[in-house]
């Protein structure tokens, strides 16, 4: 289930064009899949979860970003990371996945969790997109006659001395 | 294999019982449960204990107990949520602050008449601190397995429990065979093990690995050694500036054997039972929740902070009733044992009421 706490504008955690880095970068991650019918991590649904559970690390989230956008300058003329070619900014997340710092980290699991609680996701995935709360699975009870087997060896432990 | 294992008990509430709902299979219990089917000790014990008077002052931080000319506890002093500082008085003192914040305490309750820190004339405060180092083995496979849609209550084996000399390392450990994983746990897992690639090829990869992973853990009895410790940080304090613990701790020869010992026999299982591929992590690195060993039970105050119901040697109406008071750590989760030990301790005292401090 996304979180679907409504963000007023003035309440958006990061910049604008922070904002753009991070969800060119998750789009990275994550991309839609024709093949398997799933949005990307970038859906705006999916998006605006990230950005409302990530709150708590904005501090972070402005430092990691403006960091992955300085090595894109850098690294390519002084393109910034949301507007590299996709051949660019497939290899550099590409270097990214491969050197997770702290940042990074938080980063990948925000998306997870954010990704894998969409409705659309876990359907894409063949599980009824329900939280188990109010209505739990039925578990069927197990062959306890598989037990016998172990009963018939007898205890493992060693009295207590004394 | 013909290897021992058994159910896990779980008391998973088939009925609504003593203010908890029926168990509904919501299979998220490690996060709390929705239903309030749980056995957590806020629908459990403290209920009881608020009806019976019990004053509950939350976001406290207690920085030493005080002690009078006779060697007895004679209150705390503490900091509120405002950081005020107030002194409660105590007739007795009972420090249930787990195996790091129980020495913490003693260690900063420093007097004329307690130097080292307070129960602590034999320097054993602190010292044997004990962890279980654990080993997570898990295997892929190909059929889908349905471990999400349920408690996440286990089957364990203790067939390398005991110690056996023709291993090369004493005691043992449990395996803990847990349930699959859901969504969320299984990218965590694909993702931070590299297994699950960023990018398009995310998806294909996922979806080998969803709903296809069980495995286990192996809690490793840890053994107490006094060189690893919980002592007081000499710089760092917290916000109220009570002197901070530091913790001091090597993995033993004989854990990182058990471990390795662990990882062979848990691949072995897995892939008689048809994994296809294994995943292992020994040590994991988000261990080290159980805290034992750092005021230790016994009957010789030589050699033990405690006696053998919990009362402090030193200070005859202190008492300890958390992991602390561990003397082995035991190749299983400790809290149970920590509820039976902290129900005894206070049985006892209620049955020698007369006679506490003698
Ligand atoms: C991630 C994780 C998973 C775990 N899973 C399991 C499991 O599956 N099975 C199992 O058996 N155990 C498990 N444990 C261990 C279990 O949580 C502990 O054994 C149990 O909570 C110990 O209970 P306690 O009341 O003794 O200590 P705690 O629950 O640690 O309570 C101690 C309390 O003392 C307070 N305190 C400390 N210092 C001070 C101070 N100076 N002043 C005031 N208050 C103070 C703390 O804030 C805390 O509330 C797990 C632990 C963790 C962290």
């Amino acid at each position: 289930m996304s979180n679907e706490e409504t963000l007023l504008a003035s309440d958006l955690p990061l910049s604008e064009p922070q904002r753009e880095i991070l969800r060119t970068l998750i789009g990275s991650i994550i991309p839609a899949s024709r093949d398997y019918d799933a949005p990307g991590a970038d859906d705006p649904l999916i998006f605006k979860d990230i950005l409302v559970t990530a709150r708590s690390y904005t501090d972070m989230f402005e430092a990691g970003l403006e960091d992955i956008d300085q090595q894109a300058i850098r690294d390519h003329d002084g393109v910034g990371f949301a507007a590299l070619s996709e051949t660019d900014r497939r290899a550099m997340a590409e270097h990214l996945s491969r050197t997770l710092n702290p940042f990074l980290r938080t980063l990948v699991s925000i998306t997870a969790q954010c990704y894998y609680r969409d409705d659309r996701v876990m359907q894409a995935l063949g599980m009824e997109p329900r939280p188990p709360f109010p209505k739990g699975f039925t578990i069927e009870e197990g062959d306890w006659t598989l037990l016998e087997p172990v009963r018939r060896r007898g205890k493992l432990y060693r009295d207590v001395d004394g | 294999m013909g290897w021992h294992w058994w159910p896990s008990d779980s008391a998973i509430a088939s009925t609504t019982y003593d203010g908890r709902d029926k168990c509904a299979n919501l299979g998220a219990c490690t996060v709390g449960c929705a239903q309030g089917a749980k056995a957590s000790s806020d629908i459990t014990y403290w209920p009881h204990a608020i009806r019976a008077g019990v004053e509950v002052r939350t976001r406290c931080r207690v920085r030493e107990i005080s002690v009078n000319e006779n060697d007895m506890a004679s209150g705390v002093t503490y900091y509120d949520v405002d950081g005020n500082e107030h002194f409660q008085a105590a007739e007795v003192v009972v420090l249930a602050c787990n195996g790091v914040g129980t020495p913490r305490i003693l260690l900063n309750s420093v007097s004329n008449r307690f130097p080292n820190g307070l129960a602590n004339r034999n320097g054993l405060v602190g010292k044997n601190l004990m962890f279980h180092p654990y080993a997570s083995i898990q295997g892929i496979f190909d059929q889908p397995l349905d471990g999400y849609m349920g408690p996440g209550n286990c089957i364990w084996s203790q067939q390398f429990y005991e110690t056996d000399r023709s291993r090369d390392f004493v005691r043992g450990f449990t395996y803990e065979i847990t349930r699959g994983r859901g969504p969320v746990a299984t990218a965590l897992t694909g993702m931070f093990s590299g297994r699950i690639p960023w990018g398009e090829e995310h998806h294909q990869r996922y979806r080998e690995l969803f709903n296809q992973i069980t495995g286990m853990v192996a809690i490793c009895e840890d053994l107490p050694e006094p060189h690893n410790t919980v002592s007081l940080d000499p710089e760092l304090k917290d916000s109220d500036g009570i002197p901070a613990p530091k913790i001091t701790y090597k993995l033993s020869d004989n854990s990182r054997r058990m471990l390795d010992y662990a990882v062979d026999r848990g691949v072995e299982i897995l892939e008689a039972a048809g994994a296809t591929d294994v995943m292992t992590e020994a040590p994991i690195a988000v261990g080290g929740w159980h805290l034992m060993g750092t005021t230790r039970m016994g009957v010789d105050p030589e050699h033990s902070v405690v006696n053998e119901w919990g009362r402090s040697h030193d200070v005859r109406n202190l008492f300890v009733v958390d992991g602390s008071i561990f003397v082995t750590s035991a190749g299983v989760n400790p809290t149970r044992t920590i509820q039976a030990l902290s129900l005894y301790i206070g049985d006892t005292m209620k049955k020698r009421l007369t006679t506490l401090f003698d």
